[in-house]
């Protein structure tokens, strides 16, 4: 599903975000990535979504070489890929409904089908009775449950997830991973990246560990030791 | 809120340009006034018949520069001079009757499209038999030529002046909209939006823009005109002799769709460039 080969990216003043990783994730699979700030986790994520272009190596996502993409096809790529930020990333001037229905509105889903799935969506992360409410006035669990729910309306392969607890409280950071590992048995690849010890060690999942941008560790249901 | 500014400063260049077009518009239609009445005299050689003078009054009149000719009989030449000349004592000319001291004077009056292009025509006609003088009125000809230049090299001038302020206070709003919707445009490229969904937004603001901005200036300038020419007829009464202005209704059907067209082109091309410009996948 995911492959990366000697991959290295290099920002133009010369300093070496991801110096060259080679990694393989199958469709299915639940994937942490830890390691500290600057360890190329999040360059990661920008690859995987080409908002980077790698400096060397080649990526391929479900069989695509992401350096022959032409432009025009990055949208449609980017719609086979659901994300969730930190920063919940929600509209702050439409509320819980709108906000999900837009993911919709964008790839220009019919209005009948939208009024279908956005509840559904809803309902999945529990949140059907708040679709009135703003983003203002809901928790911070809440507003990544609507960035949950944002990412999935439009049934993507992949879920990249960038520090998806690191606004949360534990309890609230649990739930949200139970729903994550629910996405994932739904079928969807999951990836994470976090450095929340707690959470990658009660999941047990496979974990790739980085640092300074090479990946120092890969290991199946282990745990994280920061 | 800026949309709201943008508007506003496009209405104002509308009605800049739509006073300029007016004042134009006006000009040139004195001008055509004067220009239809200038015309060549064409003097023949003693002998030339009449038959001949008409033979090439015709083929004059076949030149695209040409508007219309007239053949003035030694007969209605001596009838005009008479009625400038012996207006006070008749008797005088009656001694004249069976002698028109005019016999060899039928001549065509040649009335142009433009005067602009009367030298090529007096030098067409030089070159034809029979013909012996040719007068003409070069300083009418050359000042109105000179004027009409003027009026238009300085309505261009003023009027892309207008276009690249209109333009640039359009790009500016644009950009504006853009980094005010920074996140939603982020997230609208994460989810995957088409780079047409994410301008079209922006383009449309720009044509509504551009057509109520050029729609109020149009409604007013509308109504000032027609209410100039009637305070004009009311009051200067003596002007509309001489300053004949153009109706209404006949200026207003080429303003029209030009400001509306203008308004509009501004408004969608200024944010086309602009969105080009900020909105990169």
């Amino acid at each position: 599903m995911i492959a990366l080969e000697n991959v290295v990216k290099s920002y133009p003043n010369g300093v070496g975000a991801i110096n060259g990783i080679s990694l393989h994730i199958k469709r299915g699979e639940f994937v942490f990535v830890v390691g500290d700030s600057g360890s190329g986790k999040s360059t990661l994520i920008k690859l995987l979504l080409k908002e980077l272009e790698p400096t060397e190596g080649r990526i391929r996502v479900n069989g695509v070489n992401l350096s022959r993409m032409k432009k025009r096809m990055i949208p449609k790529y980017r719609r086979k890929i659901g994300c969730v930020f930190q920063d919940f990333r929600l509209l702050k001037d439409r509320n819980v409904y709108e906000n999900v229905a837009f993911a919709q509105r964008v790839i220009v889903t019919p209005t009948k089908e939208i009024k279908k799935n956005v509840p559904d969506m809803l309902s999945l992360v529990g949140l059907a009775e708040k679709y009135k409410s703003y983003p203002r006035q809901l928790s911070g669990g809440e507003q990544q449950r609507v960035a949950l729910a944002r990412a999935l309306v439009n049934s993507p392969d992949i879920l990249l997830a960038d520090e998806p607890t690191g606004n949360l409280d534990p309890k609230t950071s649990r739930e949200i991973m139970k729903l994550l590992e629910e996405i994932n048995a739904r079928g969807t690849t999951v990836l994470v990246v976090t450095h929340d010890q707690d959470i990658v060690n009660t999941l047990k999942k496979r974990v790739i560990r980085m640092q300074k941008g090479i990946i120092v560790g890969d290991e199946r249901e282990s745990g994280y030791i920061g | 809120m800026f949309s709201l500014a943008s508007t506003a400063t496009m209405a104002a260049c509308i009605f800049m340009f739509g006073i300029f077009f007016c004042i134009v518009e006006n000009f040139q239609h004195f001008v055509r006034e004067v220009e239809e009445g200038v015309a060549i005299t064409v003097l023949f050689e003693q002998g030339t018949s009449e038959e001949e003078i008409q033979e090439i009054g015709d083929r004059i009149s076949l030149r695209d520069e040409v508007r219309q000719v007239v053949f003035v009989s030694a007969k209605v030449a001596w009838e005009s001079y008479k009625d400038i000349y012996f207006k006070e004592a008749p008797e005088l000319a009656d001694g004249f009757v069976e002698d028109n001291p005019l016999a060899n004077s039928a001549n065509l009056e040649i009335y142009m499209n433009d005067v602009a292009t009367q030298q090529d025509l007096v030098d067409y006609i030089s070159s034809m038999e029979h013909v012996r003088k040719i007068n003409r009125s070069d300083v009418v000809a050359d000042m109105l030529t000179g004027f009409n230049r003027l009026v238009s090299y300085v309505s261009v001038a003023i009027i892309g002046l207008l276009l690249a302020v209109s333009v640039f206070l359009i790009s500016n709003t644009i950009a504006i909209g853009i980094s005010v919707r920074k996140e939603e445009i982020a997230i609208m490229r994460l989810i995957g939006a088409k780079n047409s969904f994410i301008k079209a937004p922006f383009l449309i603001e720009g044509a509504v823009i551009g057509v109520v901005g050029a729609a109020i200036p149009l409604a007013i300038l509308y109504y000032l005109y027609n209410r100039m020419i009637l305070y004009i007829a009311m009051k200067f009464g003596i002007l509309t002799n001489v300053l004949n202005f153009i109706q209404v209704n006949e200026l207003f059907r080429t303003l029209v769709p030009v400001g509306l067209a203008l308004g509009v082109g501004i408004g969608f091309f200024g944010s086309i460039f602009t969105a080009q410009r900020h909105l990169k996948v």
